[in-house]
């Protein structure tokens, strides 16, 4: 394009951005069209991507195109492998887009949109893309080498360590806090749960269809299977109707917790082509699909967003979690904005698939914009609820109270008009006996999506949209269940290979078995506590998810900016450096407050001691009394939790500074463990 | 017209993995086809694959 055509037009994307962010921002009415945050999210996302990551690419990392990347060194045709960019880019996004996404910015709307909306953008221009980026730059100099092998080769002993703890850490909550999401969805809903159940069986049939009718016909396999699963929605509707039929699928919360841990160890231990492998074919289409339906819906539809732009809540007082905007809001985006686990996938698969280092640019740091922009979406559905139905399903009883007309009459009263009629009836539209309390994200993400979906094909769908994006949600998050329980066993058996050898061999069944229980007891016990917990889990257990989140991004940082720091790019440092002052500000806040912050709803000790008060002055009910020592006890486990990952997070910081400074100095330190330049010998693409 | 919709549908099914094998034979026969050697079948192949792949962080939150 000759240049004066290029500028104008770049110039009319940062009036446009400009001017849209600035209509968001500004807007103190009553509603405003949903269009605005996608042309807002467009524009900031295009000019990030095409000024501030081409900067990253020629000036911070200097890619080379004529570097052979590994796919080309030491290409064998299964791991490493030259791809095309736009196939590595389907893969990767694929891989990185989980649930995270669509549940941090539903639960971050009890701020108002704009506090999530703002971070959701800048967070992921000038953070999670970048970090996205620059690990999978240095997995790619280093043969496609993980985050803990890469912290362990350039940090040193304590840094690998530190990394792998933290990456186990995290995988715990973030199960707990998943399984928790599907469960609350599921709770006393025959639908849902039937649905749900049916997406087991259906991934079985699926698994043996591929291993034996027709081995690696993914396209076959998976259409029979989305089509058994679009059955299973309406079958679900069906169960629903039997009087008999549905009690068999009406569970309350701890009983729905208890299958899911069962579930979760099953799929553990079974061969992965019969339940993870299938499943996951499933869910990557389904998700895929839907996130497609929905950008378009969105667009199309263009409806109306009528959560204001801040709520009261932003003073710490909200009903989901608890917490002041600061730091609360970028601890419960996490995904959206900046995602640490994504330094794992960008130092897994995908660099060992790249033809060409300059393909990282549009891989790194495109495929976490348009996964940010999966947050914007997220973030619209929730807020074209009206407030006062968005807080009626997501407000847990512990806060609003348990009788359906206490809840309206507290949530009236903070200034969000809602009716029990207006509660009952959308209920009865989406096929629900209550949609009170339904805390996690995910069924007033439902709602949001079938009200969207609904407008545009009459609302007698209502309920099947409904179950379908309850159905949607639960299909990968169970895959995340499953896929990060084997994973946590893989690090487990890998830990303790080293204090006894046998329990190493991954393949060994009685150390598969041991250690799969060891990891589900993990996440289990938060799950089903979750379940009990009167203030609803979520509020314990979504921050812990989000600060363990941060600190992996923060770790992912601290090799990036060690990196820079000795190939010589001090220069440039500030790229990760600033990134990383921020995630480290943000965690070590968040979790001081939710340490020793003396309100009952974020500090963990002070709710614990009150419990404990109240425990010994007698004045607890006795069924509350009975649960108290429990209560107690898992509040300071969660504060022991939060301590440790405080601690893991300057620790690595410590080292980062000690390393870079060393490095500076001209000091003793791990050298920079960079391949050496070879020539590529693929013709230019 | 055709010939960018087989196009597409090639790199739907590069992109899905339904050609896998396929690619696998290809790379076989150019780099490691010796007289009294044989590729590995379908399924053989498939199992394979599956092992491999799911020996690592492959999905996200």
């Amino acid at each position: 394009m000759p240049k004066p055509i290029s500028f104008v037009l770049w110039a009319l994307v940062v009036a446009l951005g400009t001017f849209a962010l600035w209509a968001i921002a500004v807007n103190r009415g009553e509603s405003i069209d949903a269009m605005w945050f996608i042309v807002a999210a467009v524009c900031v996302y295009a000019l990030g991507y095409r000024f501030y990551s081409a900067f990253l690419a020629a000036k911070v990392l200097s890619l080379d195109a004529t570097r052979a990347t590994p796919a080309e060194r030491l290409s064998d045709g299964r791991d490493f492998v030259p791809t095309n960019r736009w196939i590595v880019f389907g893969h990767h996004f694929a891989a990185i887009a989980g649930p995270g996404p669509l549940i941090g910015p539903t639960l971050a709307a009890q701020f108002g949109y704009l506090p999530g909306t703002l971070w959701i953008l800048i967070g992921a221009v000038l953070g999670g893309c970048v970090q996205d980026f620059v690990a999978l730059f240095c997995s790619i100099r280093r043969n496609g080498r993980s985050l803990g092998q890469m912290a362990r080769d350039e940090l040193g002993p304590i840094g690998g360590a530190v990394a792998l703890i933290g990456v186990m850490a995290i995988m715990i909550i973030l199960i707990a806090v998943l399984g928790l999401v599907v469960v609350n969805a599921m709770r006393h809903s025959p639908w849902a749960t039937s649905t749900v159940a049916a997406t087991i069986p259906i991934a079985v049939m699926i698994g043996l269809f591929m291993r034996h009718l027709r081995p690696g016909r993914v396209l076959e396999g998976t259409a029979i299977g989305v089509i058994l699963l679009l059955g299973a929605v309406f079958a679900g509707g069906w169960i629903d109707d039997q009087p008999t039929l549905r009690t068999w699928f009406d569970y309350d919360a701890p009983a729905l917790a208890l299958m899911v841990i069962v579930y979760g160890f099953a799929a553990a231990v079974l061969p992965v082509w019969l339940l993870l492998a299938p499943r996951d074919y499933l869910s990557t289409f389904m998700k895929i699909g839907t996130i497609v339906a929905l950008a378009i819906a969105i667009v199309i539809l263009n409806p109306t967003v009528k959560m204001p732009a801040l709520t009261q809540f932003v003073d710490g007082t909200g009903p989901i979690f608890g917490g002041n905007v600061f730091p609360f809001v970028f601890i419960t985006i996490a995904c959206g904005a900046i995602s640490g686990f994504h330094s794992l996938i960008a130092s897994g698969t995908t660099p060992k698939l790249l033809a060409n280092e300059r393909d990282a640019r549009f891989i790194g740091y495109g495929a976490m914009a348009m996964e940010s922009f999966v947050a914007i979406m997220a973030m619209v559905a929730a807020c074209v609820l009206d407030p006062g139905v968005f807080f009626a399903i997501n407000s847990p009883a512990g806060v609003v109270g348990a009788q359906a007309a206490d809840a309206v009459a507290t949530i009236t009263a903070w200034g969000y008009p809602v009716t029990v009629d207006q509660m009952n009836t959308l209920a009865q539209e989406m096929g629900e006996s209550t949609l009170f309390a339904r805390t996690g994200g995910a069924p007033s993400l439902a709602v949001g999506m079938a009200s969207i979906f609904s407008s545009a094909f009459g609302n007698t769908l209502l309920s099947v949209w409904y179950h379908f994006a309850i159905m949607f949600e639960a299909l990968f998050i169970l895959t995340t269940v499953d896929a990060g329980t084997r994973v946590a066993r893989f690090m487990l058996q890998d830990l303790l290979g080293n204090v006894a050898r046998p329990l190493g061999r991954t393949s060994w069944y009685p150390s598969v078995l041991l250690c799969s229980a060891l990891v589900v007891a993990g996440w289990g016990y938060f799950l089903y506590f979750g379940t009990l917990d009167p203030l609803g889990g979520i509020n314990s257990l979504w921050p812990l998810f989000g600060i363990a989140n941060q600190m992996l991004a923060a770790i992912a940082l601290c090799v990036a900016t060690t990196v820079l720091v000795k190939s010589g790019r001090v220069r440039f440092v500030w790229v990760t450096a600033l990134p990383l002052v921020w995630l480290v500000a943000v965690t070590t806040s968040a979790a001081w407050e939710k340490l020793f912050s003396p309100d009952l709803r974020v500090g963990f000790l002070s709710h614990a001691d009150d419990l404990a008060a109240q425990l010994a002055a007698g004045t607890l009910s006795d069924a509350a009394a009975a649960q108290a020592p429990q209560l107690i006890f898992n509040d300071r486990l969660d504060a022991a939790l939060t301590f440790f990952f405080l601690v893991t997070v300057w620790v690595l910081i410590v080292e980062t500074a000690r390393i870079c400074y060393a490095s500076l100095s001209g000091k003793r330190c791990p050298p920079l463990a960079e391949t050496p330049h070879v020539p590529t010998q693929l013709a230019e693409g | 017209m055709i010939a960018t919709l087989r196009r597409a549908w090639m790199v739907f099914r590069e992109l899905t993995g339904d050609d896998a094998y396929e690619r696998y034979l290809t790379h076989w026969r150019d780099h490691h086809a010796e007289a009294d050697r044989e590729p590995l079948s379908r399924a053989a192949f498939c199992r394979d694959e599956q092992r491999r792949k799911w020996d690592g962080v492959r999905r996200c939150c």
